[in-house]
């Protein structure tokens, strides 16, 4: 282990790039707002789950969810039909909040179509498309005609949309590594301006409600019969949500910043984390090293806190073995669920708000932390000028990534 | 043009075509081995795990070890890249199947081995690799686009880094909506130029508006069919020692133009 952190540590300070605009639609609402709202409220926006398939006794699987409104009614421009399915539809509400598409067109415009990249994560993609046609297949067998579009049944549904749609030509990459994807978008893209494939990248997730992620959760016994309660000691599991967001990243801009990235593997289980969350830690200060920063001078880490037993009680102890008191930290995936490949994005943009309004969310439903947790952990809403903030995204195959956001202008 | 990365490790591995070498015999006279295996045999996997693990972790878990090995590189400190089509498709369909069916029933373990980047688990903790990895889809792109991260990370983060495409069989409904027949697997090891030792064969490249000319010849007409043939023209002039240009699809209406050395 001293070798790959020496590795990590010996990473010289990677230039900042500006985040020039940013946005989440979650459960809370579409667009960043309705997510500070909800944080500012300490709401949590899960319900109870009307979602997927049914089980034997003809009930939702029994548990809650952070479930997007609307999305049923509301289809996709008749350009991008051929793209028709939940998951899109969700990305494309998202792309319309907060400027972002508007931001996107502009840097088309500045830079060219080819030299504006594209680096959106996802766990499942458009698979929610593939499980309604084996629930109607035709008698021969066959998908049902109008969900037979190859396009749909590809873990590249979400970048071939988004591609179409924003009419880009640079780089295109639909990144799939689970919980992680939609924040090592941040990293690989980062890699792509600073390697000169690209002078721009719109970077972001999106994941959607699926009976996959429902049931299968469920089958590994870590989906909570009770609205998560993520570092809580009676925690039992996760409550699945879905979510978009992206951001756009340049080199020049006014900020906030994305100023350091970490990247490891635990190498330990599929399913589980390290034990002692070796991956955890190497991403966290590998993000530290990149940017040149020390733990102390973090304000704020939005944790993974994806309230499963195992994995909280890990992160907890990385944190508070590398962390001093003074830098405060929360899981807000009680307010929004775990939005799996979203999750990445969605935290990024609750680290950008605590930036932009100096609030340390706190961690919804959370009442007696578990004892592996230290006194980093924020319970309920902090006021705090935050200038340097941290999100971690842990993901299935032991994938992990860290994020350290700056505040701008000042640079 | 990018810098010149050198590619220190080649792996591949197809239906019919089980090894770099068999690629090279068959490039060179035609000739196949006779009695080839059905599917990869991965050394870093132990036996019972061997049995139990989708075809697409054999696979690229074999196309990887035959890459390092050939590179004399340590997998455990190599950040990896996985590119795939269409990921394990065995796997959508068992879980599509179960879940129209009985849904209680999924299986925890196809479940975990659902994700897109399920060969880079098995991969690191095959070989304790506790660097970077990464698993990305990009339709017929797939392997261009790993072939730019992968570059990028070579020459932002002066490191060496492995690349991975691989793709399996299409079954049942999805055999009409997401093609892919066999199975063919292509690794890299590639490094910073200035960092690897003198001979290797030496690669850069640029994304340009455009098309790729789709992959023919004999090469073509056995693993065409396959969602990973847009590799083949890449394999096939690693194979034959061939200098150059290359043209390789990226997105619609963008390629990957590739310069042998």
């Amino acid at each position: 282990m001293a070798a790959i952190v020496d590795r990590a540590g010996a990473s010289a300070p990677v230039p900042a790039l500006a985040v020039t605009a940013w946005t989440a639609t979650t459960a809370a609402g579409p667009g960043r707002g309705a997510l500070a709202g909800a944080l500012r409220e300490e709401r949590s926006a899960l319900r109870r789950n009307d979602f997927g398939p049914r089980c034997g006794n003809g009930e939702p699987l029994p548990c809650w969810i952070g479930r997007v409104a609307g999305l049923e009614e509301s289809p996709l421009p008749a350009s991008l039909s051929d793209w028709e399915c939940r998951n899109n539809r969700l990305a494309w509400l998202a792309l319309r909040q907060d400027g972002v598409l508007e931001a996107a067109t502009r840097a088309i415009a500045r830079y060219g179509a080819g030299r504006v990249a594209l680096v959106v994560g996802t766990s499942t993609a458009s698979i929610g498309a593939t499980e309604e046609g084996y629930a109607a297949l035709q008698p021969d067998g066959r998908l049902p005609r109008q969900l037979a579009r190859p396009q749909l049944h590809s873990p590249h549904s979400l970048g071939g949309f988004l591609q179409q749609a924003l009419g880009l030509g640079g780089p295109v990459q639909t990144v799939a590594t689970a919980c992680s994807s939609s924040a090592k978008v941040f990293a690989q893209a980062a890699r792509l301006l600073r390697a000169g494939f690209a002078d721009a990248a719109l970077v972001g997730g999106v994941d959607t409600l699926c009976g996959s992620v429902l049931f299968g959760f469920n089958a590994l016994e870590l989906v909570s019969p009770e609205p998560c309660r993520p570092f809580d000691v009676a925690r039992r599991g996760l409550s699945l949500g879905e979510a978009g967001g992206f951001a756009l990243l340049e080199r020049e801009g006014d900020g906030p910043w994305l100023v350091g990235y970490g990247e490891s593997s635990d190498a330990h289980h599929m399913s589980s984390p390290h034990p002692e969350g070796l991956g955890a830690r190497l991403a966290m200060r590998q993000a530290l090293a990149r940017a040149g920063r020390r733990a102390g001078e973090v304000d704020y880490i939005n944790l993974h806190g994806t309230a499963t037993p195992k994995s909280d009680e890990v992160e907890a102890a990385a944190v508070a073995a590398l962390f001093p008191a003074s830098t405060r930290a929360s899981s807000t995936k009680g307010v929004t669920g775990h939005t799996l490949g979203a999750a990445g994005i969605v935290e990024s943009v609750v680290v950008l708000l605590a930036l932009e309004q100096g609030f340390v969310p706190g961690t919804q439903n959370c009442g007696t932390p578990d004892p592996a947790c230290g006194p980093q952990l924020a319970l309920r809403n902090e006021p705090r000028e935050c200038r340097l903030a941290m999100n971690n995204s842990f993901g299935f195959g032991g994938n992990n990534c860290s994020l350290l956001f700056e505040r701008g202008p000042a640079r | 043009m990018t810098r010149w990365l050198a590619i220190e490790g080649v792996g591949f591995w197809a239906s019919g075509l089980p090894g770099f070498d068999a690629l090279r015999g068959f490039l060179r006279d035609g000739s196949r081995p006779e009695a080839p295996p059905l599917r990869p045999a991965p050394a870093l996997l132990p036996p019972n795990e061997r049995r139990r693990a989708p075809d697409t972790v054999l696979l690229a878990l074999e196309a990887a070890q035959a890459a390092c090995a050939m590179a004399g590189r340590d997998p455990a400190a190599v950040p990896s890249v996985f590119a795939s089509c269409h990921g394990d498709l065995a796997i959508t369909d068992h879980l599509c199947a179960t879940l129209a069916s009985v849904p209680e029933q999924v299986s925890p373990i196809r479940f975990h081995n659902s994700v897109h980047n399920a060969a880079a688990g098995y991969w690191t903790i095959g070989t304790g690799c506790h660097a970077a990895a990464t698993a990305l889809s990009a339709h017929a792109g797939s392997f261009a686009q790993g072939l730019v991260e992968a570059a990028a990370q070579v020459l932002v983060e002066g490191t060496e880094v492995l690349l991975v495409g691989y793709d399996a069989a299409a079954p049942g409904p999805l055999a009409e909506v997401s093609p892919s027949e066999g199975l063919l697997a292509l690794a890299l090891l590639l490094a910073p130029c200035d960092a690897a030792a003198g001979g290797h064969r030496r690669l850069r490249m640029a994304l340009e508006a455009g098309g790729a000319p789709p992959p023919e010849g004999p090469l073509a007409q056995r693993l065409g069919r396959n969602a990973m043939a847009p590799a083949l023209p890449l394999a096939a002039a690693l194979a034959r020692d061939a200098g150059g240009g290359l043209l390789l699809h990226a997105a619609p209406g963008s390629r990957l133009r590739l310069e042998l050395a």
